[in-house]
């Protein structure tokens, strides 16, 4: 029955496709999308707010924090001793109504985090609350941008290192399963149940404590060199065992995942023809095994960008590495809610970027897949 | 029902699975054992315990087993009291109510390193007059040392180290070293050392009692930590945490993840649409930022924790592949069935459509219990770790606080690191077995 019902099918559908062109599906396909990916960061966001006073929570501990603060400094300062206590107590309250209009402790919660949430999605991250860049600047832009790099550089190297040796070695493996290294992948893998920061203790408790050859953590000695190349050579240094860790615990799981992925590709019918006609390994690889599993070891690539962003935030605070993770962290310990949320909407608008190009690209690389199709 | 029991069977063939489940097997022992041998109220007293529950250790003391493993031998700490008859008490009763009471403790002394510090913790009953005692030390050469004589308040400590008096008369500032060694060549002597209290009490009703606590460089079987704490508390109670942990949450969140996934496939609509775009919502939430808010700015409880972390899990990728499981599923011919003889939506969902992903989801549930135990884990390594249970995180961020790395207290990371690790390997190699159990795609390959 299956064969009889196949023709008109088909007919159905290229007589659909004919009623609108190809542009205008695309078209309301990218609006609607688009919309849909929107209302999402914008709930994410407004939940994260949310969520970082607490529904208010938080207001009532700045409140007391601030007045603790101005009552300690007015009450230390020999200048006001003498001054007549009425006089003194309204001093106090002026302050403390400065300072707290000076964070928008005097907006209305509700007012106050759509304010947090229309700067956040016009991508005005504002001025931190409490925290300041090294450079001394209260921006949540600079501070953001400075600790950048760090992760960047942490996250790049071993996120992309684990990314092509897992995928070359999968591939390896694949090609002769069964085999010692291949047996061997698979009984390490539960070793990706422990996470990195956890191997980062066992390394620096190695490596720094016993053989004292590596540093304990953070990013460059101290002082930093001022020669550029003894400056990179100890960042490469410090680099080192975070790096480690962070690959260590996602090393062989990732391995045992691509391999499984392409074995289970590869023993697809049109491999085994394609085999059968003589083609080399080399070539039935790339066009049979390689081209169909694509699209998702794209996603995964894409995925994997945007956790660089995101950082480590465990990993960074056992190697005390000033990265974004951290300075998240420590943003969260100081009630940093500017920080917090410009962090997440970056993250937010990076993901909702790619999952939208993802598509395009699943079109680019798979014939198959139609945009909004 | 029978085919779950042969999936089951067929775990024994997997070597990793065999060492998975005695792994988790002696987790549970553990944990049983803690909770039977320490019960709870007596486990938070201990943890929470400040110096007056735990005087008797010494501070970073690493086990005592360390040891074994060590040419030169370190002093065990130890403490010994009348009151519960690990030392002797003999009194005579002498004229007009008073008496005469003689402890006499002799201890063998076999390490290669002098004790950090020796104390005498004396609580003594009277009404006016207050008892006496004088103190003398027998070293194994057959000297006899007069210590100190003196009158007793109702509750004394003396310290052997801080006694002045005794510093110049032994003409040295260290007395431990001077008590333990040949005053000629200054080594330390071997063997067995005694210390003889006699006390002299005036009154019918009066009583001492006397507690000598030795401070060496190790003690017990797991060590100490920066308050004296007996590590083996917070290393036995941790199972049960752990377990409880990581079991409820990888319960709660698969279940629920399940049942949802489920009546949003069976129900179709606005639910289904609903639960997608919750999903998309939460997936963009930071999870890890929004539990350290909560621990920071709310609570600190792991039940509160526990509800937030199972709350945020609920709606991430898993629903989706539940779902598109769940999709096929629905087209059945089985459930055709069930709805041609007139069964309701709850009865499918719950009866027909569920049971039938079960063999799905025992492998993750397990595989996911060590992400659950090591965020708890991470979260107290930031400081946000119950305040009040003993955890095994805990027990990694005070030593981290404490620079147990810097300053070479391996035992106080490893301890904790081990038991964690064992317990994740555990669960992820029995997770890993089942998994290629219960998918025949992976069994294949």
């Amino acid at each position: 029955m299956a064969v009889v019902a196949q023709p008109p099918l088909e007919k159905v559908i290229t007589k659909k496709v004919h009623h609108e062109n190809t542009f205008t599906r695309v078209a309301r396909y990218v609006v609607v999308r688009l919309l849909t990916l929107f209302v999402t960061v914008v709930i994410s966001i407004y939940l994260t707010i949310m969520i970082a006073n607490m529904g208010g929570y938080v207001d009532q501990i700045m409140r007391g924090e601030i007045r603790d603060r101005v009552t300690g400094l007015i009450a230390g300062n020999s200048a006001f001793v003498k001054m007549d206590p009425a006089v003194r107590q309204k001093l106090i309250a002026e302050r403390i109504a400065a300072e707290e209009e000076r964070i928008g402790l005097n907006i209305p919660i509700a007012i106050r985090n759509f304010r947090y949430m229309s700067n956040a999605l016009t991508l005005q991250l504002g001025r931190a609350i409490n925290m300041t860049s090294d450079s001394g600047s209260k921006q949540v832009r600079l501070i953001l941008l400075e600790r950048l790099p760090a992760t960047l550089l942490l996250m790049g190297i071993s996120q992309l290192f684990l990314f092509f040796s897992s995928v070359f070695l999968a591939l390896n493996l694949s090609r002769r399963y069964g085999n010692f290294w291949d047996k061997l992948v698979i009984a390490l893998s539960p070793t990706s149940a422990v996470p990195p920061w956890f191997y980062g203790i066992f390394l620096i408790l190695i490596f720094a404590a016993l053989f004292r050859i590596l540093p304990f953590g953070g990013m460059v000695d101290s002082p930093p060199p001022s020669n550029p190349i003894d400056y990179s050579l100890s960042v490469l240094k410090h680099l080192i065992l975070p790096a480690v860790a962070l690959i260590i615990s996602s090393f062989f799981l990732s391995i045992y995942n691509y391999r499984t992925f392409f074995l289970i590709y590869s023993s697809e019918d049109y491999v085994e023809m394609a085999k059968a006609k003589g083609l080399p390994a080399r070539d039935v690889e790339q066009r049979y095994i390689l081209r169909p599993t694509l699209p998702n070891i794209i996603t995964n690539f894409a995925l994997l960008i945007i956790t660089l962003w995101s950082g480590a935030l465990f990993t960074e605070t056992v190697f005390l590495w000033p990265g974004l993770g951290r300075t998240l962290y420590q943003a969260i310990g100081l009630y940093d809610i500017p920080i917090i949320v410009g962090s997440t909407i970056i993250y937010a608008y990076l993901l909702a970027m790619t999952v939208f190009l993802l598509d395009f690209i699943y079109a680019l690389v798979d014939p198959r897949v139609k945009v909004g199709g | 029902m029978n085919a779950m029991k042969k999936s089951f069977q067929s775990l024994l063939y997997y070597p990793s699975a065999i060492l998975g489940m005695f792994v988790v097997f002696l987790l549970v022992a553990t944990a049983v054992y803690a909770m039977v041998k320490i019960p709870y109220k007596e486990a938070i007293r201990l943890w929470r315990g400040g110096e007056d529950v735990w005087y008797q250790n010494p501070k970073f003391a690493p086990p005592a087993w360390i040891n074994l493993f060590s040419k030169k031998k370190y002093a065990e700490s130890f403490s010994v009291r009348t009151s519960d008859g690990t030392m002797t008490k003999k009194v005579t009763p002498g004229a007009q109510g008073s008496s005469t009471m003689e402890v006499s403790y002799a201890f063998d002394f076999s390490s290669d390193y002098y004790p950090q510090e020796m104390l005498l913790y004396l609580t003594s009953k009277y009404m006016e007059k207050q008892p006496f005692i004088s103190l003398e030390w027998l070293t194994p050469d057959g000297r006899k040392i007069r210590i100190v004589n003196m009158a007793l308040s109702p509750k004394q400590t003396y310290r052997f180290s801080q006694d002045e008096k005794l510093k110049t008369k032994l003409k040295t500032d260290n007395i431990i070293t001077a008590l333990f060694s040949d005053p000629k060549t200054g080594h330390l002597i071997k063997g067995k050392y005694q210390l003889l209290i006699t006390g002299a009490t005036f009154e019918t009703d009066s009583d001492i009692n006397v507690e000598f606590v030795l401070h060496g460089q190790v003690y017990g079987l797991a060590g100490t930590d920066q308050a004296r704490r007996d590590l083996v508390v917070p290393l036995l109670w941790g199972a049960p945490i752990a377990l409880a942990f990581g079991l409820i949450a990888s319960f709660g969140t698969s279940v629920l993840t399940m049942i949802i996934a489920a009546v949003g496939t069976w129900y179709g609509g606005w639910v289904d649409e609903l639960i997608q775009r919750l999903t998309e919502i939460n997936i963009v939430l930071p999870f890890i930022s929004i539990l350290i808010m909560i621990g920071t700015f709310y609570s600190r409880s792991i039940w509160v924790i526990l509800g937030a972390t199972i709350l945020l899990s609920i709606f991430t990728g898993s629903i989706k592949s539940y779902r598109s499981i769940f999709v096929q599923v629905k087209e059945s011919m089985y459930i055709e069935a069930a709805r041609a003889y007139g069964a309701s939506s709850p009865r499918i969902v719950f009866l027909y459509l569920i049971p039938r992903m079960i063999p799905l989801l025992i492998p993750g549930l397990v595989s996911s219990v060590p992400a659950f135990v090591f965020l708890e884990a991470s979260l107290a390594l930031l400081g946000l770790g119950d305040p009040v249970l003993p955890t095994w995180g805990k027990i990694i961020n005070d030593a981290q606080a404490n620079g147990a790395l810097y300053r070479g207290y391996y035992y106080w990371i490893l301890e904790p690191a081990t038991l964690l690790m064992l317990t994740g390997l555990g669960f992820a190699m029995l997770g890993f077995a089942l998994d290629r159990i219960f998918n025949p795609k992976l069994r294949e390959v």
